[in-house]
């Protein structure tokens, strides 16, 4: 990097928060302009307006576009050649299947090591640095797991010493040293174990302030009536969280489908180990077929659908119970 | 009670003297109670530090090797260290500072996810409070249905926007970022825009919801008072509801600059993938895949590029886990 190139960068930067601010300076001016009549309609309509034609361009507009795409072959004949191809397609349905050990996967062991954890060091001396040990992958980015984690499965040939921990172990243990990365389906579950890694942090977080927020007295009753440590997670607790459960349940879930970074910087879908984002990615920017790409675009959304429609309505329930 | 407790495993201490102090309220000189409890909080302890220390283990082992040379990295594991003493800086000096071409020269890839965070992260902000202010003061018929309308956007996956935004981007974006670059030469073609556009774009309905949830909670009476006073909107969003929505406004700053600093997907389909644009995370997922093998760059890259993130996490942790809690529990 040049300093005119650092120079570039600075002067772009300058230059789009200058852009910015005249931007949001010259809705305000307006918006106190307003004419008289119907005054907080326009007022509406300009603060409104940056962030409604950011999301219509950004969003609504490409989600529309996206789902037509999918019903479309290269020359822009409508058909179901997408849909075909991905059911029918040994590499796709394997991309299918995979996406579904992940999601069978992570969110579940995720979540509970997180509850696990959470109820083991609450209220407990040193409970904030428990706490940032698991919460501190969330600040690492999914490239920068992946980096660490590689590392973790490294694989030496023949008989060299092994650098990657886990091939260490299994040599100290009398194993052959396996290329991790390379051999199917145990690859797919290392690739999910870096998602447990990431996400365990987060469900702890939430899970720890939700049991926080049982009541103490039913804990102290559920003690008089004689009942186990055991007893009392299983009776007063988890019903006591099980709202925050499900958010964190689902949350992991959703992140789970879309999973793409860790896919892609591991092995780049080879091996087997392709999700349907990481093959939108690959048959869309790579492979320019923009059809299959937005066939599984439209799969991931029907996946996620039905995981919000719950969560909703847990929510709403308990907002009824209460 | 606490005398019993094993020293060296100070959570159980802690456990068994909170446990200690609420069985004297509740139901004193119960023993067998009380023995059951230890032993349970004794597996707890030793499980959750089991789980710490396994949570520990890579990044540290990572961390250990990049200070270590080349040749005690890819012959010998981290974990001897102490048999196979070596430190450097080498491999810092060499990722961020050499200039040869072989090497990552991480520093331009560093400014680049620094401009394109903070002017992103800027853009999302101030145009959400804007709309959050919107929904929740100025009364229209229609709002609320525009305003669920927006918070259901969330639910639309990124991949679904990808091929259309970048359509339209190469349309109408490319010849104004052409115009750019023949007014300021020093602006290259490729420039920041449509990263700063899609990351705002992308991350406009949850800050939208996040803000509003706060944003309705001012009193109304201090916007009253403000009306009567004859402040404009304008006047109001930017004396009265900013200055007051500050603590939303970080929480959602921290959420945004780390998912824009630590995104990948976005970056590979709108940056170009050049040393003019591209963000530090891309340029690691692509030596990971050419230069697998570099462990010595690759341990020292990988540091370079969470480091920034984490010193803004454990700056702002309160922050952070509060936007968490607010996001999670109300979405």
């Amino acid at each position: 990097m040049t300093t005119a190139d650092l120079l570039g960068k600075i002067l772009q930067v300058v230059m789009g928060l200058a852009v910015f601010a005249a931007v949001v300076g010259l809705l305000i001016f307006f918006i106190d302009k307003a004419p008289k009549k119907g005054r907080d309609y326009w007022q509406l309509a300009l603060f409104l307006l940056p962030a409604m034609l950011f999301v219509v361009i950004g969003l609504v507009y490409p989600a529309i576009r996206t789902s037509l795409l999918a019903f479309q072959n290269n020359s822009g004949e409508w058909t179901f050649d997408n849909f075909i191809w991905m059911f029918t397609q040994p590499a796709a349905i394997r991309t299918l299947i995979n996406t579904f050990i992940w999601v069978a996967l992570a969110p579940i062991i995720s979540t509970a090591i997180g509850l696990a954890y959470a109820v083991f060091i609450d209220k407990s001396r040193g409970e904030k640095y428990y706490k940032v040990i698991l919460f501190m992958p969330i600040a690492i980015s999914f490239v920068g797991a992946s980096v660490i984690w590689k590392f973790v499965y490294e694989y030496r040939s023949g008989d060299r010493e092994q650098i990657g921990l886990l091939n260490a172990i299994v040599v100290a243990f009398g194993g052959e040293p396996v290329q991790w990365m390379q051999t199917d389906p145990i690859n797919t579950i290392l690739l999910i174990v870096i998602m447990i890694w990431i996400q365990t942090g987060f469900a702890m977080v939430l899970l720890s302030a939700a049991i926080k927020g049982v009541p103490s007295e039913q804990v102290e009753a559920a003690q008089l009536d004689g009942t186990n440590a055991w007893q009392r997670f299983r009776n007063v607790t988890v019903p006591g969280i099980r709202g925050s459960l499900v958010v964190v349940f689902t949350t992991i879930s959703i992140a789970t489908l879309k999973v793409f970074d860790i896919v892609r910087t591991m092995t780049a879908g080879n091996f087997d180990t392709s999700v349907v984002a990481n093959e939108m990615y690959t048959q869309a920017f790579r492979a320019s077929e923009v059809g299959r790409g937005s066939a599984l675009a439209l799969i991931l959304f029907v996946f996620v659908l039905p995981i919000i429609i719950y969560n909703v309505n847990v929510l709403r329930k308990q907002r009824e119970i209460r | 009670m606490s005398s019993v407790a094993p020293a060296e495993l100070p959570i159980g201490k802690a456990l068994a003297d909170g446990e200690a102090a609420e069985l004297a309220e509740t139901q004193p000189g119960s023993k067998a109670a009380r023995v059951k409890k230890r032993l349970t909080s004794r597996t707890a302890t030793i499980v959750s530090l089991v789980i710490a220390v396994l949570w520990t283990i890579p990044t540290f082992g990572l961390l250990v090797s990049s200070f270590r040379p080349a040749e005690l990295i890819n012959t010998t594991g981290w974990w001897t260290i102490f048999q196979n003493p070596g430190f450097t800086l080498d491999n810092y000096a060499d990722v961020l500072f050499s200039s040869s071409s072989s090497s990552p020269q991480l520093g331009a890839y560093i400014v680049n996810s620094i401009a394109i965070t903070v002017v992103a992260t800027l853009i999302t902000l101030v145009f959400a409070a804007m709309a959050a202010y919107a929904f929740a003061w100025i009364k229209f018929k229609w709002v609320n249905w525009l305003f669920i309308f927006v918070f259901a956007l969330q639910i639309i996956p990124l991949q679904m926007s990808l091929v259309p935004l970048l359509q339209i981007f190469s349309n109408w974006l490319r010849p104004m970022q052409a115009w750019l670059h023949d007014i300021v030469p020093i602006i290259p073609e490729q420039n920041y825009l449509p990263l700063w556009l899609a990351h705002a774009m992308f991350g406009l309905p949850l800050a939208i919801f996040l803000l509003h949830n706060f944003i309705s909670d001012i009193p109304a009476d201090i916007i009253e008072a403000a009306k009567v006073d004859g402040a404009t909107h304008g006047q109001i969003f930017f004396r009265i509801v900013l200055p007051l929505a500050t603590p939303a406004l970080a929480s959602f700053a921290i959420f945004q600059f780390i998912w824009v600093w630590n995104d990948l997907l976005v970056a590979l389909i709108f940056s170009g993938g050049t040393q003019d644009v591209a963000p530090i995370t891309q340029r690691l997922a692509e030596m990971a895949g050419t230069r697998g093998q570099d462990w010595e760059r690759l341990t020292a890259a990988a540091f370079v590029s969470i480091v920034i993130p984490l010193i803004v996490f454990f700056s702002l942790q309160r922050y952070f886990v509060r936007g968490l809690l607010a996001g999670a529990t109300k979405g």
